[in-house]
């Protein structure tokens, strides 16, 4: 699935970056006044493809492996109830821990890799997943479940039938969240050796670089931003009854 | 066996937070132990504790009154969408180059990742204290404020302190990379990996993991004892 470049890329192409940044000065470059330099991006913009696309994989996978997850935890959890506070505050304590601190933890046991930031990352999404298919469970009327019952349908057919397809708007809900916090804090992945745009704004030449900051972090916002407007979307048309209700 | 090398490395880490450790770059002079991990632990948490401060007084009574008039669900919903996709290295990165390095910079970076989570979620909250409720409490001749401040804010605070929980963390972590902006928290011993060695890294994981937690386990415990008796008769 991941590409062998992209694999190869990971973890070393942070430093080469930093090193021949530093040593190319345009004119713009070297004035501090400059906030933006637009000879210099039009020449660079070419650097950010490999970055933007290691966040992008890193996110993809981390995403969908927390929602498998918290998906799973939430049906164990609407089943057997007693199992909520310890997985709330399981999941809480992986939600509080600061990712670069989860990043690092791991380096002993899975070393400077894209491994260790996709754990880090899809256990930071647990929790906000979890709680948005609970909540979205909880809330399913209990009249629907009655004429459900009431219509012969098994405890799964109404899982599956009912509760989750009324469920689905606190669902993507939480996968929106999930998705946007963590295009953002892929951005640490560099702590991992992962690669990502965190490259580009981390490191000698970069750090006093306004133009390179700003590429990287405008590069990070309209990628939240592209994958919110798509859930957005995806959510509009799988919840064709909200439409009739509020049109 | 795996194990055993990889708690080796977390040996390493324990004794550099206790005692001080010689470092090649320092030039003899000891470098973690005990007393600069409080000295840079009580400046993580001192940062911590202003930001979050300077985004509640921002953020706590915004949300409060647009809650409560039931205004501005555009400006609040999408404040807290767009704080969620600030890359925090990115900000504090270019508020470093632009702004300039400090203690008063960074305070006012962090606020403001603390506040869309805080506006957002007390706005929520409010709206969703049930109408009924408000309307007996204006019918028992209550002004807006006394609303506001004996009804509205107690049945929302589950909601508002979700908000303060996820600033917290959000300015917590962020306060790892303080140093980039010229203030020296814990993440010193994570960013010097040059001056502090492995270990040094290390331990400054596991003390970043553990002030957070402390943090998110006060907090927790106080949002029990701030909620009304009342309220926690109903099964949550």
């Amino acid at each position: 699935m991941a590409s062998p470049v992209l694999l190869a890329a990971a973890g070393q192409v942070g430093e080469g970056f930093i090193q021949e940044r530093s040593s190319d000065t345009l004119p713009c470059q070297a004035k501090p006044s400059h906030l933006f330099c637009w000879d210099w991006a039009s020449e660079n913009i070419d650097r950010y493809g490999t970055p933007a696309l290691q966040q992008l994989e890193l996110v993809l996978i981390s995403v969908v492996l927390g929602f498998v997850v918290a998906f799973a935890l939430a049906l164990l959890a609407h089943r057997r109830r007693w199992l909520r506070p310890p997985l709330l505050a399981g999941t809480g304590i992986l939600y509080a821990i600061p990712s670069i601190a989860f990043f690092l933890l791991l380096l002993p046991l899975t070393g400077r890799s894209r491994e260790t930031a996709i754990i880090a990352l899809s256990a930071y999404t647990l929790q906000i997943i979890y709680r948005n298919v609970t909540v979205g469970l909880d809330n399913v009327p209990e009249s629907a479940k009655d004429s459900a019952r009431g219509m012969g349908m098994t405890n799964r057919q109404i899982l599956w039938r009912v509760e989750l397809p009324l469920a689905t708007p606190e669902i993507i809900g939480g996968l929106r969240i999930a998705t946007v916090s963590t295009i953002a804090i892929a951005t640490l992945a560099v702590f991992a050796g992962a690669g990502g745009l965190g490259t580009q704004i981390l490191g000698e030449g970069n750090l006093h670089f306004p133009t390179t900051i700003l590429i990287a972090g405008g590069i990070v916002v309209a990628m939240a931003f592209a994958f919110d407007a798509v859930l957005l979307t995806i959510q509009y048309f799988a919840t064709p009854w909200r439409r009739a209700v509020s049109s | 066996m795996i194990a055993a090398p990889v708690l080796a490395s977390f040996d390493g880490a324990f004794e550099f937070i206790f005692t001080p450790q010689t470092s090649n770059v320092t030039g003899g002079k000891g470098v973690g132990g005990i007393d600069q991990v409080l000295e840079l632990a009580l400046t993580q948490l001192e940062v911590t504790v202003m930001a979050l401060a300077l985004a509640l007084v921002i953020a706590l009574p915004a949300g409060l009154y647009f809650g409560h008039r039931g205004a501005g669900e555009f400006v609040a919903l999408g404040l807290g969408n767009a704080g969620r996709a600030v890359p925090e290295l990115a900000l504090i990165a270019l508020m470093a180059a632009v702004i300039g390095v400090g203690g008063l910079n960074l305070t006012v970076a962090l606020a403001v990742l603390g506040i869309p989570p805080i506006l957002t979620n007390t706005f929520v909250g409010i709206r969703q204290v049930d109408r009924a409720s408000v309307e007996a409490a204006r019918g028992l001749g209550m002004t807006e404020f006394e609303i506001v401040r004996k009804v509205e804010a107690p049945m929302a605070i589950q909601s508002i302190f979700t908000g303060i929980r996820t600033a917290t963390i959000n300015i917590v972590a962020t306060a790892t990379i303080a140093p980039l902006a010229g203030v020296a928290t814990l993440g010193e011993f994570i960013l010097g990996e040059n001056v502090y060695g492995p270990d040094g890294v290390l331990a400054g994981a596991i003390l970043v993991a553990l002030l957070a937690l402390a943090l998110e386990f006060s907090l927790a415990g106080l949002q029990r004892v701030l909620t009304s008796k009342g309220l926690k008769l109903r099964p949550a």
